[in-house]
Formats: C-alpha cells, structure tokens, sequence
C-alpha cells in the first residue's frame, strides 16, 4: 500500500511538471515579444518594460533562460500567487469569487447523478433484460452520446426561455433554484455512466456466491439486496464519481459559459473569449492540479475501499 | 478534397469491415471443420439488430453529406443576405434563415464536411500512433512495456479540453487548413491512450499463441511477425474502439469551435453554428436546433455503431 501510494505520487509530480511546462512553454515561451504578449494590445513604456524584463527575468536566453523562467513561474504557482489578469484583477481574487458557486454546481451534479443514476442502476441491474432495463440503456445511450454543447443550449431554450420552468440563466449570486437546470445538465453525464456501472455491478454481484449463502440461509430478499449486493457493488461507482468531481470542476466550461454562472469555467469560457492570455493560463494551472490531486485521492480510494485490489 | 474522400471511403470501409470480412479470418479459413468463425457469429448477431442499421444508415448518409453536399441542398450556404434575416422557410431553405440571413439547413450540411474530416483524420492518426505504441509495448514487454505504459498513464491524466485550449490558443493564424490540421493534431496526440492500451493487451494475447511460436520457429523476425502476424488479430477491437472515438472526435471538435478556438468562420462547422444560433435563441430557435440536430445524430450515429459491433463481437454477452 505505501509502496503504491509512493509511486502513485511519483507519477502525479510528473504528470503536473509534464503539464505545466506545456502550459508555460506554449503561452509564454517562443512568442515574438513576451512584454508585449502579457500587455495585450496595450502600448508599453520603456519603464514598464525594463521592470518586466528585470521581474521575469527576460534577459536569460537560451534552453537556461527559459528553465528559469520556467521555475519561476512554478515556485509562483506553488505558492498561491497566479499573477494579474490583463484587465489588472488578481487572478487569485477572481478565483476566489469563483469556487463557491462552482463547487455548489458541481456538488448539485453529483447529486444528482447519485439519486438518480444509482437507483435506476439497481433496479435495472436487479430486472436485467427487463423493459425497464432496455429502456434505461438505450436512454443512456442517447444521454452518452449527445454533446453538451448541443444539451446545454437545448435545455436553455425549451426548459428555460420556451415553456420558463427554470430560469434561463443564473447571473451573479445565484441561488439553488437558478443552478438546478445547470446542475441536472451538467450531472446528465455523470447519471448515465453512474447508472450503467451500478447496473453493471449489481448484475455481477447477483450471481455471487455470497448472495446464495445469504438467500439460502433465509434473509428475505430485501435485506440481500440493500445490505449485501448494494454495499459491494458501490465500490466502482464511488470511485467513479470521485474521479467525476475532479472532472466537474474542469467540465463545466460549457455549462457554466451556456447558462452565465460566475464559476471558474465562465471565467475561463470569458478568458478564452477576451484572449486574455493570463487568465487562462492561470486558471489552467489551477484546474490541471485539482485534476491530478482528485485522480490520485480517487486511487488511493480505490485501495483502500476494496480489500481485494492490490497494487504491487 | 480527394484527401478526404479516401479518408471517406476508407471510413466506411472500417465500419463494414467489422461484421463481413475480417482481418482475423485468413488464420481461420484453412480449419474446414468449425463451420462458423467469430466474425460470423457476429454478423449473424448485428443482421438482427435495429440500432445497427438505423445507425449504418446515419453514418452513411452524413459521410455522403460531407463528400457531395450538392446533392443534399441547392442552396449556396455563404449566400447570405441580412433583409431575409430570420426569414422563415422558403425557396428550398426548409428550416428558414439565420441572424446573418444564411440558409439554416444548407449551413448544416455543408457542416458535416469539416466534422467528418476533423473526426475520421483525428481517428486515422490515432490509430496510427495507437497500434504503433501498443504494438511496441505488447509484443516486447520488459522494460519498453514498462516506459510506454507510463507515457499512457501520464498521457491520460492530462484532462483533453483544457490541453487543447491551451495548445490552441497558440495558433494565431486563420487559415482554415492550418486551424483544421491543428485541431487534429491536438485530438490525436491527446486522444490515443484508450485505443493504445486496447492493442497493447490484445498483442499480449496474440503474441503467447501457437501460430506466433510456429511463425518464429520457422526462421521469421520480430518486424515480419509484428506485421503478419499479430497486426491482423489486433486490428479489430482497435477500429471498434476507433469506431466509438470517432463520434467523440466529432463532438470533441464542435466543442473548440463553439469555444471559439477550434475551426472559425468562413469555415462552416456545426460548432460555430450552434454558437451563433445560441445567441440569438430568443428571437428564432431553428439555427440552434437544426446543426444541434445534425451533430447529435452523427455523434450518436458512430458511438452506437461503434457500440453494437463491440457487443456482438463479446463472446460473454452471447
């Protein structure tokens, strides 16, 4: 288990140099100016560019020059400090407005793909080949494989403007009513995988031999279900959405962007938008490393919840 | 565009490969006595599946819509005029005009071009790499295993949208085919890992067989076996797993280019479609629906392809 976790973490801390010198090395490095770059189409003076190139030290040249650059760039992200936006907001700032609602819309997604997705699996999973069963695949299937870009404006139009059951979009502060639409599209992919993993599970573990000493022994078959089945078959769904969390915090781009939550991805959705070079990668570097930190808690997860997986 | 249509061809060709003439099959003919092989079984199963063939059919259709779009629509998709905007149906546009007073339906269709290109050519160049790495990894194992497998794993931690952002972001010119090219290169080097790991287990498979030992012992070399031998046997759960990547190619690149960092306009693509009909979605619907409708239904058409031949070609859901 250490000896896991340890390279496990190797792994991670070689994933995020990986990423963030491509990250660095695409927005900043081998640009004709650099000054220039990080001030937009603003004009620059003599001053303000002889202190840029003192602070990021521009003057270093060559495959050296840009490794430092590079570690300066890291030890500031390590350290909190993202720098400013090209509009002169710290990035930091606007991240901190930003996770609250985001966190709240990712936390709506998940639970909604829980109630929703884990007991239409069980069922479907218990009734295998059922109408129900049949029905739920192949509206899973159509849920899998419609693209946000094309459920989130669709959702925005009928639910939203055409027949107003939801607020078509949420604006600053919005409240749980205004995120619901948002969170349910957002969700609508975590469900489908949810559902089909449970259902997959649950199957499986029908046919175990654990279930047959429990229904021979007498238990009704509710008790099997709900304690024996249920509690082993969660194992790969809870994992799921744990890796799910890391992916709504990045995912919800669209989303975000679609229905005008003040998220993290609208920021960035904004960035993209606005060219802000900054920005973006600074809001990149953040997701980058939430990413990596979920998928590396979601493994070690893995270990530990299930006794028969052994990394060795 | 001949480019593209052999890439057309070649991608029809792979999605009817898998039910009627396997690669598999010339190791299997010579055996008189079994008198069905996999490949049979399989199409015995998909000839009676409705989803098949509903989504064949779609494939088919948007692949003949992206090669001759004339055949489709009359309408010239840049004739766009601002008196007729959001002009309702007329003169061969069915579904009306948009904002910019362009036939909504002619836009759609000429969509399908820079989608399928985007997808088939990101497919394409995924497989390439894909068989290359998981050949290389699988058949020599030790520690060429052990440096690929980690590459994957470092590869599939990086999350695909906001790679690509980044990565795009630096393409600062306009011109269609560099911008197409980019957002090609971008999937594929992202998008490898699954189809990569897929060949490498079924190489692992294939190498340990009696007809590989055979091969070696009557005097063939690595490279021979490699190409002969294994790469037939391996070549089908690949375009499976391609079949399925390719809808999300599609989708993936209507994504960059409703972010605005994949294709942009004059290049018509049903991302920067549906972008523009969000817009102005108050005021007429129809130029959001209509190119949502074309993209869902082709992204749906190769998942649920890619789909169904996978289960009939698993011997445990029989």
């Amino acid at each position: 288990m250490f000896r896991f976790i340890v390279r496990r973490l190797l792994q991670m801390v070689l994933a995020f140099f990986g990423t963030t010198l491509i990250v660095y090395a695409l927005m900043f490095a081998g640009q004709g100016d650099p000054i220039q770059a990080l001030a937009g189409e603003r004009p620059v003076t003599a001053a303000q560019r002889a202190y840029l190139t003192e602070k990021y030290h521009l003057d270093a040249t060559g495959v050296g020059g840009f490794f430092y650059r590079y570690f300066d760039y890291i030890s500031n992200l390590l350290r909190g400090d993202l720098g400013e936006s090209l509009t002169g907001r710290s990035i930091g700032d606007i991240l901190a407005a930003a996770w609250p609602v985001t966190i709240r819309l990712a936390l709506i997604a998940i639970a909604v793909a829980v109630i929703f997705g884990v007991t239409a699996g069980v069922l479907a999973g218990i009734r295998r080949a059922s109408v129900f069963d049949n029905a739920t695949l192949l509206l899973t299937l159509l849920v899998l494989g419609i693209p946000t870009i094309v459920l989130a404006p669709l959702a925005q139009y009928f639910l939203g403007v055409k027949w107003q059951i939801f607020p078509p979009t949420a604006g600053a502060d919005p409240d749980f009513f205004a995120l619901l639409l948002p969170g349910i599209v957002l969700g609508s992919l975590s469900l489908a995988t949810a559902l089909r993993l449970t259902r997959t599970s649950v199957a499986e573990n029908l046919r175990a031999d654990y279930v047959r000493t429990a229904r021979s022994k007498g238990l009704p078959n509710r008790r099997v279900v709900s304690v024996h089945v249920l509690r082993n078959s969660l194992i790969p769904v809870i994992t799921f959405l744990g890796v799910e969390v890391g992916n709504l915090m990045s995912g919800a781009i669209i989303t975000e962007g679609v229905f005008n939550i003040p998220g993290v991805g609208f920021n960035l959705f904004r960035g993209i938008r606005t060219e802000d070079g900054p920005l973006v990668v600074g809001i990149v570097s953040v997701l980058v490393v939430v990413y990596l930190v979920s998928n590396l808690v979601v493994d070690v997860l893995y270990a530990v919840l299930d006794p028969r997986i052994r990394y060795e | 565009m001949s480019d593209f249509e052999t890439v057309a061809a070649s991608e029809n060709q792979a999605a009817r490969r898998g039910p009627s003439g396997e690669p598999g099959t010339p190791n299997q003919v010579g055996r008189p006595r079994k008198p069905r092989s996999l490949a049979g079984d399989a199409w015995r199963d998909l000839r009676r599946k409705p989803i098949f063939w509903i989504s064949l059919i779609l494939v088919l259709l948007v692949t003949a819509m992206a090669a001759v779009p004339g055949l489709f629509t009359s309408n010239d998709p840049a004739d766009c005029v601002l008196s007729r905007q959001h002009a309702g149906p007329s003169g061969g546009a069915i579904f009306g005009y948009d904002f910019q007073g362009c036939d909504t339906y002619a836009r759609a269709v000429y969509g399908a071009r820079a989608s399928l290109l985007v997808g088939a050519l990101s497919a394409l160049f995924t497989g390439l790499i894909a068989l290359v790495v998981g050949m290389l990894a699988g058949y020599f194992g030790g520690w060429v295993d052990a440096v690929l497998s980690r590459v994957i794993d470092i590869v599939l931690g990086i999350p695909l949208l906001l790679a690509a952002i980044v990565l795009l972001k630096r393409i600062g010119s306009d011109s269609a085919t560099v911008r197409i090219a980019a957002v090609i290169f971008v999937l594929a080097v992202l998008g490898w890992t699954t189809a990569a790991r897929v060949v490498r287990s079924s190489v692992i498979t294939a190498r340990e067989q009696d007809y590989v030992a055979a091969a070696r012992m009557l005097g063939a070399g690595d490279g021979r076996i490699m190409w002969r031998h294994i790469l037939p046997n391996a070549l089908a759960p690949a375009i499976v797993v391609l079949t399925i990547a390719l809808g999300s190619f599609i989708a993936a690149e209507a994504t960059l280019s409703f972010l605005g960092i994949g294709l942009r306009e004059p290049t018509i693509s049903w991302g920067i479609e549906i972008n523009n009909g969000r817009v102005h979605m108050r005021e007429s619907a129809t130029p959001l629906v209509v190119p949502s409708a074309f993209l869902a239904l082709t992204v749906l058409a190769f998942i649920m392809l890619g789909d169904a031949i996978r289960d009939a070609f698993d011997p445990k859901l029989r």
